[in-house]
C-alpha cells in the first residue's frame, strides 16, 4: 500500500465530490417535485393518467439503473434527443428516484386521515390550498425518514454514471488510478469519501428535517 | 461488419441472461450463508461481537456496490490470489447481499416479542437452541416479504458486474450495441429481460406483504 499520491490528487476528489454532491442535489430536488405530482395523479388523476404512472413505476422500479441509464444516453440520441453526459445523468437519476418516491410519497398521502380533508374544505379552504397546506406537510412528515433513505440510496447509485464519463466522484477515481497505478488504494481512499459523505448526507437530512418538519422526525 | 437480425440479437441477449440469472443466484445464496453468520455476530450477548457487525453493515450499506466491487476486483490480487472477474463478481455481490440479508432478518428477530426468548430459557434449552428452534424460524417467516424485494435488488445489482468485466447480460448488450448501433433497441430488449425476470418477484413480494398485513 503507498499513498504518496494522495497530496496531488486531492483537488481531483474534492472536485469529483462536488460533482456527485451536485447531482444528488438536482436529483432529490426535481424527483421529490415529480413524486409529489406523480402521487398525487396517481390518486386524484385521470384513469390514463392513473394508468400511465402505475407502468412507470413498475418498469423503473424492475429494471437496473444501469440499463436506464444507457437507455437515455445512448438511445435517445437516435430519437434525435442528445443530452451532454451530465444532463443524461440527472435525466435518468431524477426519472430512477421518482419511481421510488412515488409510492413512499403515495404512502404518506394515504397515512393523513380523511377528516383532515374534510376539515379544511369545511373551513372554504379550496382543494389545492387543502392539498398543499394540510394533507403534504402531515404526510412528508411521516414518509421522511424513507425519502432520508432513498435520497443517501440514490446518492451512492450515483456512481454509475461514471460509465458514461460524467465527471464525479468515481470517475475521478478510474482516471487517478489509471495515472497512479495505485488502483486498490484510489479506489479504497474513494470509497471512503462516500461513506463520509454518506453519513454526513444522513445526518444533514435528519437535522434539516427535524427543524423544518417538526420534532416528530427522527 | 457483422448483420445482426433481431432474433440474433435476442438469441444472444438471452444466452448472456444465463449468467445474470447464475450470479444472482450464487450472490444469494452465497450472501444468506455469510449473512447468517453476520446475524449471529450481530444478536449475539457480547457487546464487541454486535457492534462489529453493525459496523460490517453499515459498511456495505454506506459506500457504493461499484466502488465494492472494484476493491474485490483490485484488492484480491494484492492478497496474492489470482482473480477473475467472475470471481470478483461473485465475492462482491456476496459480501454485499450478506450485509442486507443480515439486516432484514435482525430486524425480524428483533420484532419477535421477548417472550419467546423467556419461553426458550424456560424449557431449558440454551441459546444456540434457542436460535435454531424458536427464534431464527420465525424471523425468516417475517421477513419473507423484504427478502424477496431484497432478490429483486440483487438481480438489478448485477449489472454492475458489467463494469468489471463479467460477461453478463449488460455487458454482452454493451458488445452487441457496438456492433449494431441499435442502441433503443439494444438496450431496450435489455430493460425487458430485466423486467420479465423481476416483475414477477416484485408481485411475489406484494402478495406476501399483504398476507403479512392481514394477520
Amino acid at each position: 500500500m503507498a499513498f504518496a499520491w494522495l497530496p496531488g490528487a486531492l483537488g481531483d476528489i474534492t472536485r469529483g465530490a462536488l460533482t456527485t454532491i451536485l447531482l444528488i442535489v438536482v436529483t432529490t430536488l426535481v424527483g421529490t417535485l415529480l413524486s409529489i405530482l406523480g402521487a398525487a395523479g396517481r390518486r386524484n388523476g385521470p384513469a390514463f393518467l392513473k394508468r400511465a404512472i402505475a407502468v412507470y413505476v413498475e418498469v423503473m422500479r424492475n429494471t437496473p439503473f444501469l440499463v436506464q441509464l444507457f437507455f437515455i444516453f445512448f438511445g435517445l440520441p437516435s430519437l434525435g434527443i442528445r443530452l451532454d453526459p451530465i444532463l443524461a445523468a440527472m435525466l435518468a437519476m431524477t426519472l430512477n428516484m421518482a419511481a421510488y418516491t412515488i409510492e413512499i410519497v403515495g404512502a404518506g398521502l394515504d397515512a393523513v386521515p380523511g377528516g383532515q380533508t374534510e376539515a379544511a374544505l369545511s373551513l372554504g379552504l379550496r382543494p389545492r390550498q387543502v392539498f398543499i397546506k394540510i394533507v403534504l406537510p402531515q404526510a412528508l412528515t411521516v414518509i421522511y425518514p424513507a425519502l432520508t433513505s432513498q435520497i443517501v440510496i440514490m446518492m451512492l447509485e450515483s456512481a454509475v454514471v461514471s460509465q458514461i464519463a460524467v465527471r464525479e466522484l468515481t470517475y475521478e477515481a478510474d482516471m487517478l488510478q489509471a495515472r497512479t497505478f495505485r488502483s486498490f488504494e484510489t479506489y479504497f481512499v474513494v470509497t471512503l469519501v462516500y461513506l463520509l459523505m454518506s453519513m454526513a448526507l444522513r445526518r444533514l437530512l435528519v437535522t434539516g428535517g427535524r427543524r423544518v418538519l417538526g420534532a416528530g422526525v427522527s | 461488419m457483422i448483420e445482426f437480425t433481431f432474433w440474433d440479437i435476442v438469441r444472444n441477449l438471452l444466452l448472456a441472461a444465463r449468467w445474470t440469472v447464475l450470479l444472482s443466484l450464487a450472490a444469494f445464496v452465497g450472501g444468506a450463508v455469510v449473512g447468517l453468520i453476520v446475524l449471529f455476530f450481530r444478536i449475539a450477548e457480547n457487546k464487541w461481537s454486535r457492534r462489529i457487525a453493525s459496523g460490517y453493515i453499515a459498511l456495505f450499506q454506506g459506500t457504493p456496490l461499484l466502488m465494492q466491487l472494484f476493491l474485490m476486483f483490485f484488492g484480491l490480487p494484492m492478497l496474492g490470489l489470482r482473480i477473475e472477474p467472475w470471481t470478483a463478481a461473485v465475492l462482491g455481490l456476496t459480501f454485499f447481499a450478506s450485509a442486507y440479508l443480515a439486516e432484514i432478518w435482525r430486524s425480524g428477530v428483533d420484532a419477535l416479542p421477548r417472550g419467546q426468548w423467556d419461553a426458550g430459557a424456560s424449557l431449558g434449552l440454551h441459546r444456540l437452541q434457542e436460535l435454531r428452534l424458536i427464534i431464527l424460524p420465525q424471523a425468516f417467516s417475517i421477513t419473507r416479504a423484504p427478502i424477496v424485494g431484497f432478490l429483486v435488488q440483487l438481480i438489478k445489482s448485477t449489472a454492475l458486474t458489467s463494469i468489471i468485466g463479467f460477461e453478463e447480460l449488460v455487458r454482452t448488450s454493451n458488445a452487441i450495441n457496438n456492433a449494431t448501433f441499435e442502441p433503443f433497441k439494444v438496450y431496450g430488449l435489455v430493460a425487458l429481460i430485466f423486467f420479465v425476470m423481476c416483475f414477477p418477484l416484485t408481485q411475489y413480494a406484494r402478495t406476501l406483504e399483504q398476507r403479512a398485513a392481514a394477520h
